[in-house]
């Protein structure tokens, strides 16, 4: 059952081939095509990342190795310890233990950059960057020609916001791209979730795929019947006419799956398989996860840290 | 409008928590009575469909494009409570495989979106269709408006979770841990962009996939109006629906005269001179729970009041004797303005893009 076992030979071709067709995913988007061809780049891109994350999940590093329960339990103890510091000092720390448990289970830094920590910074910094002049504080700075005044509490509330969810985004990250998403799901069981829920995530991630293509063939069949640019009211048009397509096209294949499912006796109750066996490793990283999330925790409630590396 | 981890303190996302729960209970144990057997295949199918949707880039007046939600398509077709699972699902996916919105902000985006959101779209389409046609196009008017309301009342509540963050939480030295703008900031700042583009482009959607269903499958919209009379006679609805609007548009202009029939001045509008003049003193004080208003204007409000001089000051140009008509004339003028340069701006955009726009009847072929 553990893919692990079965592992293809030609996994790190798939990777290249990925990262290349990202690639010119994203080159056509910076041509600016018609939207057709943006909503094209951006179906290519989803499935392409969800491709090379199960890549990486089955490559042989720290993270990949534990058993998915620890995994999920310590990943998130780590997030629950970042969000609730109340110093930059302790955010930080937890950042650097994201970046150790990235490097020890291989994953590309590079990859860490670009799919989270340049989008979370862009996205978050122009949000947090107006902070740094309207929170009300102790003035730092006085910005000469346009009488904006920088202030101490408004700079570490920046800090804070953009720190945090650098930390979170590759906290959470690191769990995507280090668990298969069949060991996630299991693991959720671990957590409480209804097992209701557990098969209808299950069964979604597996049509969000064939939906995604069935999205793509149906872009692409009409792009390549294009000749020159659309108009803005036909592309609109075309736009809410594929998602009706797409929406006939998901409720013709719910009812296949519902006869299939029948036809091999779904009756209404799900079962599932428990499998996971906790090794002696598995023991050892979930208690560091734990005494590293509860010493940063202790940590993140020192106000006495809040002067160090605070504005102010 | 995916809100990330870091956003929201936890102890706001622990509330979302158990606000959401007896939602998603009612919604499981309803569902559950509806599909039975059906349940799993069809909210996975739907959740599936929801996250490709969103992924979709939908061309804007204006040249500007946006993302839909769907959140109104799921409740127009599934119902609210079905719409509130297949949201939730489809959230949960991103946050959990994809890495778009948080995990421990999973709570408050599916309040704010699934839940919220497919309460409010229900209700719209419900109030607004009424029980007309499945084939009518007052149907599609309303999946507009449902649209246009559910993106708008999410990103409402998100925008009071934002705002209330630095009132809450700070650390020892006062500045913000979380989101820092308060609630007079964050809900401007999120509201503008939904009430415009976000809004306009859920609104096309949601209409533009009704219109659809009108002329392919009918019997998509049954579920939610099963006393909906069938429609017997097609007559192409789709559209044509946006001229229903421009007709609503013109005839609130015409109705605009109303806005002289409120009594007093607009609460918060008014100007420097006001707070001299008695009579508006006591029409302040009347509007705002007999606060008397200060005797003086605002520091900030006298500086700033002489910055910018409106060219029809009070809605009423100068040389008009009437103010009825000059604020008739007022509505027309302000509503061409704003039509003009979403016009100016689609036609710079074309400029721009040099595309060569081709008639629907060529690309046909």
């Amino acid at each position: 059952m553990d893919a692990r076992f079965h592992r293809p030979k030609t996994q790190i071709k798939v990777i290249d081939n990925a990262s290349r067709t990202n690639k010119f995913a994203s080159k056509s988007r910076r041509k600016r095509g018609s939207f057709v061809e943006r909503t094209l780049a951006t179906l290519v891109s989803k499935t392409e990342s969800a491709l090379f994350a199960e890549q990486l999940a089955q490559a042989d590093g720290f993270l990949q190795k534990l058993d998915p329960r620890v995994k999920i339990v310590g990943l998130l103890a780590l997030i629950l310890a970042a969000t609730l510091a109340r110093n930059i000092f302790t955010i930080l720390f937890v950042f650097a233990v994201a970046v150790l448990l990235a490097v020890l289970s291989r994953v590309p830094i590079r990859t860490l950059a670009t799919r989270a920590w340049l989008s979370a910074l862009f996205f978050t910094g122009m949000i947090a960057l107006p902070a740094i002049f309207l929170t009300t504080g102790d003035a730092l700075l006085r910005l000469p020609l346009l009488d904006w005044t920088i202030t101490a509490q408004g700079l570490t509330s920046a800090f804070y916001l953009i720190s945090r969810v650098e930390t979170t985004v590759t906290l959470s990250l690191l769990l995507v791209l280090c668990t298969l998403w069949t060991h996630v799901l299991k693991a959720l069981r671990v957590l409480r979730v209804p097992v209701v829920f557990v098969v209808i995530l299950g069964m979604t991630y597996r049509y969000i795929f064939v939906m995604l293509e069935t999205a793509q063939n149906m872009f692409e069949a009409r792009q390549s019947r294009l000749v020159g640019a659309l108009g803005a009211s036909e592309s609109r048009r075309i736009a809410a006419a594929s998602v009706g397509v797409l929406l006939s096209k998901s409720f013709y294949l719910n009812s296949e799956v519902y006869l299939a499912m029948q036809s091999r006796g779904f009756r209404g109750e799900v079962y599932t398989l428990d499998e996971f066996k906790m090794q002696r490793r598995d023991w050892f990283a979930l208690t560091g996860f734990l005494s590293i999330s509860l010493f940063a925790f202790w940590l993140g409630r020192q106000d006495s840290l809040a002067t160090l590396l605070n504005f102010n | 409008m995916h809100i990330p981890d870091g956003y929201l303190s936890p102890v706001t996302c622990a509330v979302l928590y158990a606000a959401a729960a007896p939602f998603w209970a009612i919604a499981l144990n309803r569902v559950k009575k509806l599909l039975n057997t059906r349940l799993v295949p069809l909210l996975s199918v739907f959740a599936a469909f929801s996250f490709v949707i969103m992924m979709f880039n939908i061309p804007l007046p204006g040249g500007t494009t946006g993302h839909a939600a769907g959140i109104a398509i799921a409740a127009i077709v599934l119902g609210v409570w079905g719409s509130v699972l297949a949201i939730s699902v489809a959230l949960l996916i991103q946050a959990l495989f994809f890495g778009d919105g948080g995990i421990t902000a999973f709570a408050a985006n599916s309040f704010n979106m699934a839940i919220v959101g497919s309460l409010v779209a229900g209700a719209v389409y419900r109030i607004v269709a009424g029980r007309a046609e499945l084939a009518s196009t007052r149907r599609v008017v309303a999946a507009g408006l449902a649209g246009y309301a559910a993106i708008n009342a999410a990103a409402f509540c998100a925008s009071i979770e934002f705002g209330i963050q630095p009132m809450l939480f700070q650390d020892a030295s006062g500045a913000p841990l979380y989101a820092p703008y308060p609630l007079s900031i964050a809900v401007p700042a999120m509201m503008i962009g939904h009430l415009t583009i976000a809004g306009l482009a859920e609104m096309i959607v949601t209409a533009g996939v009704v219109a659809y269903i009108q002329r392919t499958d009918v019997s998509l919209l049954k579920l939610t109006a099963p006393d909906a009379p069938a429609a017997n006679s097609v007559e192409t609805p789709g559209w044509r629906s946006t001229k229903a609007l421009w007709i609503g548009l013109a005839a609130l202009m015409i109705l605009t005269p109303l806005g002289l029939l409120a009594a007093g001045t607009a609460w918060g509008e008014w100007s420097a001179e006001d707070f001299a003049d008695p009579a508006a003193r006591e029409q302040i004080a009347a509007a705002s729970l007999n606060q008397a208003a200060p005797t003086a204007p605002p520091e900030g409000l006298a500086r700033l009041a002489d910055i910018w001089t409106s060219p029809i000051p009070d809605y009423a140009p100068a040389f008009m004797n009437s103010p009825e008509f000059g604020y008739i004339l007022s509505a027309m003028f302000g509503t061409g303005i704003i039509i003009a340069f979403f016009l100016l701006c689609s036609w710079i955009a074309r400029i721009i893009s040099g595309g060569r726009k081709i008639s629907p009847t060529e690309d046909a072929n």
